[in-house]
């Protein structure tokens, strides 16, 4: 398969991430030679594999819905970039 | 000093005949004379070391220390140290100062260890050569021209320094065996969910796996069993009894047999590598372990299962970055989502996007079978080669790394390239298993080589006690480079 430059530039979109033309003509390169070698997956047949998430087979433990974590907004917030009236600020999102 | 064991820091400390804030003074100023030089280290905090080490000299005073209590160790700056600036070598958090403790780093506060700073690595993680840092590469001291290795390439630096006497690592695909080796010294990623991921900075999730570096087995052995046990905080920590990895250190080896796949000795591999990996095996023949030919088939696919699956997950985890509740924000934007796009952009470099929009591109639509799926299933194969493997030997060995540490900006152009420097390593990942490197020799340019040792699930007593049975025979261990 052929990566084309839309398809940079619509993942760089889904991603959140903005790129200039000349990134994404430079990523495209790179992805594609990336992507050739990824592509060496399909040499194994892979029929009737049960696919393998993760390195454990476990399953998520439960616990009592219980408050465990005591509030510490104040702390958190003195790290963020804007907050005002304990809220993270954003720019406005409806007008 | 700073060759000295931890075994013996601790005799030293116990029968005061040094203090942990003397111990400190010392590492803290050989910082100050290399890390100039070095870039080992992103922040150091003297004051805090020492306030750390005055507690460490009150808890032996009062007898309440513990074997590692008033050592010093470096913490990689993926774990997040409350008080610390802690940026896992990006821009995006150059300003984040860690609101609380990693488990790894509470445990070994806990313990009495002295933090002497974050060590340097590639940025979230992402490299194998320390070159993707935001804050500057890391250089070898076995040769400052060359790489450390990464991304604990900081840490690997740091303990062939003789900065510090240990740190910890992690490893996604190779993060701490493959600096170790190109660095000459010992480094373990334990079975996956051995040691708690809370406040371990997430790269690929179902990969990460935190581990201490040192010079030996025995200290390893020593931090290992700290830093391992059961962690609410993190829901893959597994439920296990807690292991004493010290134990077996001294048990004879004469009845191991271990498994040397052939796909690890093909193509590839270097000559100066193979000379060094074949003369360690000759020491180990003399011990009385026996070798057998294995085969992993699947392993060669690891590479490319494993630039599907880790991207995937970072892609996920990484898209907490976006500027709102801490880290770096960009300075101007014209609404929220361009505020996304431009604090992204600016705020990661160049191997963290690409291997993010490789992940989001296949994650997205239409490509989920043909890649992640397919991944998954190789991953599976992959892991079911190992546990074919492990039913002819009890440990597996080769190479860590096919090259010996290549010269700083030789492969950051060549993603491809510098991905195969992992390609010994991240097979053991994909399927969770533990993985070791110990320095056995040198190779071209007098750069160190290192023993790839892989061990079934929980093996890490027996690994560490073979690697333990080679140092109590050679001293590569104890080699210092001349910096």
């Amino acid at each position: 398969m052929t990566l084309s430059i839309d398809d940079i530039k619509r993942t760089a979109r889904l991603a959140q991430i903005e790129t200039s033309e000349q990134e994404a003509q430079q990523t495209l390169e790179q992805l594609s030679a990336i992507f050739e070698l990824i592509a060496q997956m399909q040499q194994v047949d892979t029929t009737d594999v049960a696919p393998m998430s993760h390195a454990q087979d476990m399953v998520q433990r439960l616990r009592d819905d219980q408050v465990t974590e005591t509030d510490q907004h104040l702390l958190f917030q003195s790290i963020a970039p804007q907050v005002e009236a304990d809220l993270y600020l954003v720019p406005r999102v409806i007008e | 000093m700073l060759n000295t064991s931890l075994k013996q820091l601790s005799s030293l400390l116990a029968a005061r005949k040094i203090s942990s804030t003397e111990l400190t003074q010392i590492f803290l100023s050989r910082i100050n004379n290399l890390n100039p030089q070095l870039n080992a280290f992103i922040t150091l905090d003297g004051e805090k070391s020492l306030a750390q080490a005055k507690h460490a000299d009150e808890m032996i005073a009062s007898g309440h220390s513990t074997p590692l209590t008033g050592i010093p160790i470096a913490q990689k700056d993926i774990f997040c140290t409350q008080g610390w600036l802690t940026t896992c070598g990006s821009k995006m958090l150059s300003n984040f100062v860690s609101p609380y403790d990693a488990t790894v780093v509470s445990r070994f506060n806990q313990a009495g260890m002295v933090n002497l700073g974050k060590t340097n690595m590639d940025e979230f993680a992402m490299g194998s050569s320390n070159e993707t840092s935001y804050y500057g590469p890391v250089k070898n001291p076995w040769d400052t021209t060359a790489v450390p290795g990464g991304s604990s390439g900081g840490s690997a630096s740091a303990v062939a320094a003789r900065m510090t006497p240990a740190a910890t690592g992690t490893d996604t695909g190779g993060s701490i065996r493959q600096p170790a080796a190109l660095c000459g010294i010992s480094g373990i990623k334990p079975t996956y969910g051995l040691v708690s991921r809370y406040g371990m900075i997430a790269f690929a999730s179902s990969l990460d796996q935190g581990g201490p570096m040192a010079k030996s087995a025995e200290d390893l052995a020593l931090l290992l069993t700290v830093m391992t046990g059961f962690d609410e905080h993190d829901s893959t920590s597994l439920q296990r009894e807690t292991e004493d990895y010290t134990s077996a250190l001294e048990k004879p080896v004469n009845q191991v047999r271990i498994g040397l796949p052939k796909e690890f000795f093909g193509q590839g591999l270097h000559a100066d590598v193979a000379s060094a990996i074949e003369i360690a095996f000759a020491e180990y023949r003399k011990l009385g372990v026996t070798f057998v030919d294995i085969s992993l088939p699947n392993s060669s696919l690891a590479i490319p299962v494993y630039y599907v699956l880790a991207p995937a997950e970072a892609s996920s985890n990484l898209s907490r970055f976006d500027g709102v509740r801490y880290g770096y924000r960009t300075a101007e934007y014209r609404n929220l989502e361009d505020m996304y796009r431009k604090t992204r952009a600016q705020g990661f470099g160049a191997e963290v996007k690409r291997r993010i929009l490789i992940g989001s591109y296949v994650l997205s639509h239409g490509y989920y079978d043909a890649y992640y799926l397919k991944a998954q299933k190789l991953r599976r194969l992959i892991a079911n080669d190992f546990q074919e493997a492990f039913k002819q030997c009890d440990l597996i060995m080769g190479p860590t790394s096919p090259t010996v540490a290549f010269n700083i900006g030789e492969k950051n152009n060549d993603p491809i390239q510098m991905y195969l420097s992992d390609v010994y390593t991240s097979a053991a990942s994909l399927a969770g298993l533990p993985g070791m490197s110990i320095p056995v020799g040198f190779g071209e340019k007098s750069r160190p080589v290192g023993l790839h040792i892989i061990g079934n699930y929980f093996q890490e007593s027996r690994m560490l006690n073979v690697a333990h049975a080679y140092q109590q025979v050679t001293d590569w261990h104890q080699r210092e480079p001349a910096i």
